[in-house]
């Protein structure tokens, strides 16, 4: 199956007219997976006959039209539980993690009859923006395998853009979704906070996760937003607020819409190509009809101090239930109970996931509170405030996904701050909880570039119909990794 | 602020970690490079800036009080490395051969 000339309707067209039997494309997927993925390591662990078995069913009872999503292979990044799969996060503390249950986002893709081909690499618990830190595997950019995907969700993006499989689900805490989705040249959103339940994410920074898909076109994306959103009573945080179809409205005019770039997103530390990239991409909306100003988020700057203050201090938390003692590694040669969570933890977790757990402990600690956790917050609120301000007078913000194109494989993994600044234009979205989404708006050097829409709370609406137009009105996405090409 | 190894080595403990010499070594430049980093927060003026925790509008979500299905035992212990007789096996909680 030829994923770069398909998209998800025209695959539910062939799969309805019995064109193409849900067997043949899920076959035909693994087979994708088989060729590319020797190259690419997107993969960590494939649901072969599991995901056989249900197509031959599907094809039993049939594809119905009104279920654009029913018979469709995905990739599912390794964070999100999936009964009786094997979910590691990408850890060797959960090697062997056998789920009993599934997250909500998986109940409600298996209730719309999608199929599981298998769990895809990740940076170790989410933990980096590389996919390098994987305990497993390294994964390789589709357009030039001496790249990072990206990360955390680098396998999630990396599959999709060498056209292994249409979509997948990712999870973005700082940029997680958005950055390998720039790196891979394709579509992929983080919604609003709250707008996708949680439940059964293994958990990062909890304020901060949130699920969503990753996609080569907007439309793509959109169908599988609407599958997975919704509140969810396991989840406290999820929201109620009405869900829109987010498909209906894609095709609207954006004339008259107000779009701000912050000054700070196009500075000296974004490269030259990719700041060149955004300024077509600025000209672009404003023949669209969209009118485009600079503003300003002064606090913008701080957002990878307080990130990493906040998100390490949740992580801190969240990770002490690897105990080795319910789930997970427990490690031999143990004279007491003390000894089995020092030596689980030490063993189980990688150096990435340690250094991350050591600075939340330590933000936490008496005598450092004050400075460190206490300040990230009131800092993280200024960020808030200053976007609401924006959106108070602006529909869109937009800017640039990551500072520079995909990074060489090796080059920053010992030097954690200049992996973190790689985030510096991500971060402060999910700070503030606010929807974001990266698009393919260019290349430099063979390498794709993405641009960033941030909306407002809850209106993915507008992210996703400035999206549709940007992708009609450009051959950007058009464009496919030469690898993809040749078989 | 310049962290010290003894302090590394006091949060390991408190995060239930352990480390070599050596890895204590890397982890202490490591720390101290990204405290460094952080510190730069110390700039902004926050007095009297509430403190954000979570960016939800939901307080005190309440579910119906509905009894519902629990999941079975052996459910439960299927990821347990060591269990007998449905009960997790753990080591002593104080290992007594160490006791004067």
């Amino acid at each position: 199956m030829d994923y770069f000339k398909q998209d998800l309707a025209s695959l539910h067209n062939l799969l309805v007219k019995k064109e193409l039997s849900v067997s043949d494309l899920t076959n035909a997927t693994f087979d994708n997976i088989e060729k590319r993925d020797r190259k690419i390591g997107a993969f960590l662990n494939l649901n072969k006959e599991e995901a056989l078995k249900k197509a031959a069913k599907l094809d039993e009872i049939g594809i119905s039209a009104d279920n654009i999503l029913a018979g469709i292979p995905l990739g599912i990044k390794d964070n999100i539980v999936t009964k009786n799969l094997v979910t590691t996060a990408a850890s060797k503390m959960l090697e062997n993690f056998n789920p009993i249950y599934d997250a909500t986002v998986m109940e409600k893709l298996n209730a719309l009859q999608t199929i599981t081909v298998g769990k895809t690499n990740m940076d170790e618990f989410a933990m980096g923006g590389s996919t390098e830190s994987s305990a497993f595997k390294l994964t390789k950019n589709a357009w030039n395998q001496t790249k990072v995907p990206g990360g955390s969700s680098g396998g999630s993006a990396a599959a999709v853009a060498s056209g292994e499989v249409i979509a997948t689900l990712g999870s973005d805490t700082g940029g997680s979704i958005r950055q390998p989705a720039a790196y891979n040249g394709i579509v992929g959103v983080k919604p609003t906070y709250g707008r996708v339940s949680r439940y059964g994410l293994i958990a990062f920074a909890s304020s901060l996760d949130q699920i969503g898909p990753l996609t080569r076109n907007v439309k793509d994306n959109a169908i599988m937003l609407n599958a997975i959103s919704g509140m969810d009573p396991r989840d406290s945080t999820s929201s109620n607020q009405a869900v829109p179809d987010f498909v209906a409205k894609l095709d609207g005019d954006i004339k008259g819409m107000k779009i701000a770039v912050p000054t700070e997103y196009m500075g000296e530390g974004v490269a030259p190509e990719i700041r060149a990239a955004i300024k077509q991409a600025i000209t672009t909306f404003e023949k669209l009809g969209a009118t485009v100003d600079e503003v300003s988020l002064p606090h913008s700057k701080y957002g990878v101090p307080v990130y990493y203050i906040i998100a390490s201090s949740e992580a801190s938390s969240n990770l002490q239930r690897f105990d080795g003692i319910r789930y997970g590694h427990r490690a031999n040669d143990v004279r007491n109970l003390e000894d089995v969570y020092v030596k689980s933890r030490s063993e189980g977790f990688g150096d990435e996931v340690k250094r991350r757990i050591m600075l939340g402990t330590f933000s936490l600690s008496a005598g450092t509170y004050d400075a460190f956790f206490k300040k990230a917050a009131q800092v993280r609120t200024l960020i808030c405030q200053d976007f609401a301000n924006v959106f108070s007078d602006y529909d869109l913000i937009l800017g640039p996904t990551s500072p520079t194109t995909a990074f060489g494989i090796g080059e920053d993994i010992n030097d954690p701050i200049t992996m973190y600044m790689n985030d510096i234009l991500t971060i402060p979205v999910n700070l503030a909880g606010l929807p974001g989404m990266s698009l393919p708006a260019g290349f430099a050097d063979g390498l794709p570039i993405g641009m960033q829409l941030i909306a407002n709370r809850f209106d993915e609406e507008t992210m996703y119909r400035a999206g549709y137009a940007f992708e009609q009105a450009t051959d950007f996405h058009k464009e496919i990794p030469t690898f993809g090409g040749q078989d | 602020m310049a962290i010290s190894a003894s302090e590394v080595k006091h949060v390991a403990s408190l995060a239930k970690l352990a480390f070599t010499d050596e890895e204590l070594q890397k982890f202490t430049g490591q720390m101290d490079d990204i405290i460094g980093m952080v510190q730069q927060l110390s700039e902004v003026d926050t007095e009297g800036v509430t403190v954000t925790t979570h960016v939800t509008d939901a307080i005190g979500v309440m579910r119906e009080d509905v009894a519902v299905t629990g999941t079975a035992r052996e459910e439960l212990m299927k990821n347990v490395p060591q269990h007998q007789d449905g009960y997790i096996k753990v080591p002593a909680i104080i290992d007594e051969s160490e006791e004067a």
